[in-house]
């Protein structure tokens, strides 16, 4: 395994009765980068993590967390790192300060310097009982514990579900600060515009297997760029040059889809028939992610 | 139909789907124990002599009707049924009803499930109403069975009637408690905790009027009133009706509780917390026992006060046989009046420790509760050893349920103590003969700790584990069931102490069994996966 991998998952598959969850997934996180881990609901997110943390056993292929074994090592593993599930749950006779204090002095302590900044910025009261926070607030409790502990690796299942745009701004700068502080993060999330702001590279996994992976600049290029353009003249050959879709024509304005390997040839045409003005549009996650579930759905 | 009980039909129905496994099992139960009884007796005493000297035995021994009340009709089999089945009966009808209520209600609610449910075109008062409906209905079909099963025994038909009203009407009352109790609390868990005490304290207070042969304490009981209803010997028709009067009082109150509240919420109120853990809070352990104790303590004080009572009743055993010349002489060959109280309070111990195998049992469950409630995955994600979380919670298993037999052993032998002249001499006697049962309490909670490792979707059959081993302890006997039948219950090998002899063989065996069968559990555990939502 590389050095600079903090989590290896390589070809992992796991069955429940009949239900594939996952089917040879394969995923890299390297060290010191937030990495999204892409999917819809039931997409096996949220089984991947649990294997990661030891958890529930893989049926098949290899798992490595921070150079270790989930399960076997999972004590020592989990000294390094810090959970936050997506559907947090509270005991319901212990307050939420009290649950902050216990998760992060069984997983070896939290700073209390960090955990009362963390407090006051999300606007969190740790005297109510468990069983009377929202859902929010109960997220956020898993939050507070897991950012004050000072692990080396965060594991966030769908972090951000119930908080406010407020607290999703506070959540956003902490982990660009936990960034900074050189941990390594993996964000399973289906909200597009968290990852895009958030994320170093993203991992795309649709029915239990990754179907894309790389930085965002890697996963652009890998699909089309919007290309509008003023022309003097609109070639006729315009719509048969490869690597051209959706052309429109208004006028002397030109729309289309551009493959990112034919770009560098479409340009040249559009620039010898007299180019005016020119907008290209990098695609966004969203038609990444769309594309990938249209086109495997049909 | 009002516009608040809109839905109630469908949310019946559901109710119906959701229990289509646990009613039957607990209406068979229910029907299957006077039934099974009635049949029992015909066949082992088939003559009235027989009969009139298994009455005898019964009134010469307080500790038998502390457990099942007074006999009315000694001569005849369905007397005797009456007289073997009504208690035991009732009290299963009650706890099947109280949580039948709860789950459909107040669980309901603490889900969110409830939530879901509010939002579609259902009234207010739909969800409550069909829980109390489907109790309703439960009940009806135990009377029904129950009344032909007994007829099907050759019983005459008044007297079966009787039998299935008074154990029908029981579950009416607590059908009734179950509902309001789920109005006041926030929890499934405090509610059923709040029915189950009333059960207990109505079956106590019947016990130790029973045992004292003081009437007019069993009547503040309606546990005691089953019995009261007098099936085959002159029934009390009034009392049946009676069962129906309360319960339509209690349900009058939780509805009225209903209106004053909001969803979700209870009466009594949540206090703050504290903002910041106490410093010992640091351990799987730690977490267990904050978790645990709050349980702890009531049965703790709940059997300070069974000990109490009983220990104080216990000197006034020997007193109540004086008049019967026949039933003297039996007792004089039995060892005396000594002899006869030291079997009180052996048989008192004896049903205890079922009743705490229940509370050993429920803390050993309690990881899987937390593992549904997803509790459980948090803490393994931390830095926490799969086996030491559990261990934990089998500790306050363990560790509690031997706190509760001291607690009761202390307290019956300081109060017997105090009658007798001898407090501290009798309340370290009596400590002794109620840790006597430590280990038989034990394996019941080992099994529980199996299925959590092994079988973590069928751990409530370690409830069916321990009312078999309830069943084979107190009907055994009467059954003439074989030996080694018998004594696959393990509270079977525990010696009868205090007054027994007691030997270290099957303490040792029942120490080990527990040990190796948690061992097992926890092997189990370490290796299973952590349930999926």
């Amino acid at each position: 395994m590389p050095e600079d991998s903090a989590v290896l998952v390589d070809g992992l598959t796991k069955r429940f009765g009949r239900v594939h969850a996952l089917n040879g997934l394969d995923l890299e996180v390297h060290t010191g980068e937030v990495h999204g881990f892409l999917g819809p609901n039931g997409a096996g997110k949220t089984t991947a993590l649990r294997i990661m943390l030891g958890l529930l056993h893989g049926d098949e292929g290899r798992v490595e967390v921070l150079g270790g074994h989930p399960f076997r090592d999972a004590v020592a593993l989990h000294r390094r790192l810090a959970y936050v599930p997506g559907d947090v749950t509270l005991w319901p006779t212990l307050s939420g300060g009290e649950a902050i204090d216990l998760l992060g002095r069984l997983r070896g302590g939290l700073d209390p310097r960090r955990r009362a900044e963390l407090v006051d910025r999300f606007d969190f009261d740790p005297a109510k009982k468990g069983s009377t926070y929202s859902k929010g607030n109960r997220q956020k409790a898993a939050l507070i514990a897991a950012l004050s502990s000072g692990v080396e690796l965060l594991l966030l299942d769908e972090p951000t579900a119930g908080l406010d745009p407020l607290m999703e701004a506070v959540f956003r700068e902490c982990i660009l600060e936990e960034r900074r502080a050189g941990r390594t993060i993996l964000l399973s999330s289906h909200l597009l515009a968290e990852v895009e702001a958030l994320c170093d590279r993203v991992t795309i996994i649709r029915d239990g297997r990754a179907v894309e992976s790389g930085t965002l600049a890697q996963l652009r290029h890998l699909t089309r760029t919007s290309v509008t353009a003023d022309l003097s003249s609109v070639p006729d050959s315009l719509g048969g040059l490869p690597g051209v879709h959706d052309l429109t024509v208004t006028g002397t304005r030109v729309g289309m889809e551009v493959d990112a390997e034919h770009l560098a040839a479409v340009l040249r045409v559009l620039t010898g028939a007299g180019l005016l003005g020119l907008t290209c549009q990098p695609p966004t996650l969203e038609q990444l992610f769309l594309r990938h579930y249209q086109t495997t759905a049909s | 139909m009002n516009r608040a009980m809109t839905g109630t039909g469908v949310l019946l129905l559901l109710a119906l789907r959701r229990d289509r496994v646990a009613a039957p099992f607990w209406v068979l139960a229910v029907v299957a124990l006077p039934v099974g009884t009635a049949s029992a007796i015909a066949e082992l005493y088939p003559d009235a002599s027989q009969r009139l000297a298994l009455g005898m035995t019964i009134m010469s021994n307080p500790a038998l009707r502390a457990l099942t009340g007074p006999v009315y009709d000694a001569a005849s089999v369905g007397g005797l049924t009456a007289w073997r089945a009504t208690n035991v009966a009732a009290v299963l009808a009650a706890l099947m009803s109280a949580f039948l209520v709860v789950r459909h209600t107040r669980a309901e609610e603490e889900s969110g499930r409830a939530e879901l449910i509010g939002a579609a075109p259902v009234g207010r008062y739909a969800l409550p109403t069909a829980a109390v409906l489907m109790s309703l209905l439960t009940n009806l079909v135990i009377a029904v069975l129950l009344t032909a099963g007994l007829m099907g025994q050759g019983l005459p038909v008044a007297g079966s009637l009787a039998l299935a009203g008074a154990v029908a009407g029981v579950g009416l009352v607590f059908t009734g408690v179950a509902a309001v109790a789920a109005q006041v609390t926030t929890s499934a868990r405090a509610a059923n905790s709040i029915a189950v005490s009333v059960l207990g304290v109505f079956f106590l207070v019947r016990a130790a009027g029973d045992a004292a042969a003081v009437d007019a304490v069993s009547w503040l009981s309606p546990v005691g009133w089953a019995q009261r209803v007098r099936a085959f010997a002159g029934e009390r028709w009034w009392l049946v009706a009676l069962f129906a009067v309360v319960a339509l009082v209690l349900l009058v109150g939780a509805d009225l509780l209903a209106r004053r509240r909001d969803l979700g919420g209870g009466l009594l109120a949540e206090r703050r917390g504290r903002a910041v853990a106490a410093p010992w809070l640091r351990s799987p352990l730690a977490l267990a026992w904050r978790l645990q104790r709050g349980p702890l303590a009531t049965w703790a004080v709940a059997f300070a006060a069974v000990g109490a009572v009983f220990g104080s009743l216990a000197a006034s055993v020997g007193d109540l046989v004086g008049g019967n010349e026949q039933i003297a002489a039996m007792l004089a060959r039995l060892g005396g009046a000594d002899a006869l109280i030291d079997n009180f309070f052996a048989a008192q111990f004896h049903l205890f420790a079922l009743v705490i195998g229940g509370y050993a049992v429920q803390a050993a469950l309690r990881p899987r509760a937390e593992e549904i409630a997803g509790r459980a995955e948090p803490v393994l994600a931390a830095a926490v050893p799969r086996g030491r979380w559990l261990l934990g919670h089998v500790a306050c298993s363990l560790a509690g349920s031997a706190l509760i037999l001291t607690v009761v052993g202390l307290a019956a032998g300081f109060a017997h103590g105090l009658r007798v002249g001898e407090p501290v001499r009798q309340a370290v006697r009596l400590l002794g003969a109620a840790l006597a049962q430590v280990p038989a309490v034990w394996v019941s909670a080992a099994i529980a700790v199996l299925l959590f490792g092994f079988l973590p979707r069928a751990v409530a059959a370690a409830w069916a584990f321990l009312l078999v081993f309830a069943v084979l302890d107190l009907f055994g006997q009467l059954f003439q069931l074989d030996e080694t039948v018998r004594m696959l219950s393990p509270y079977a090998h525990v010696p009868a102490l205090p007054g027994g002899e007691p030997a270290a063989g099957p303490f040792v065996w029942l120490f080990l069994v527990a040990a190796l069968v948690i061992g097992a559990g926890v092997a189990g555990f370490m290796r299973r996966d952590l349930a999926a939502d």
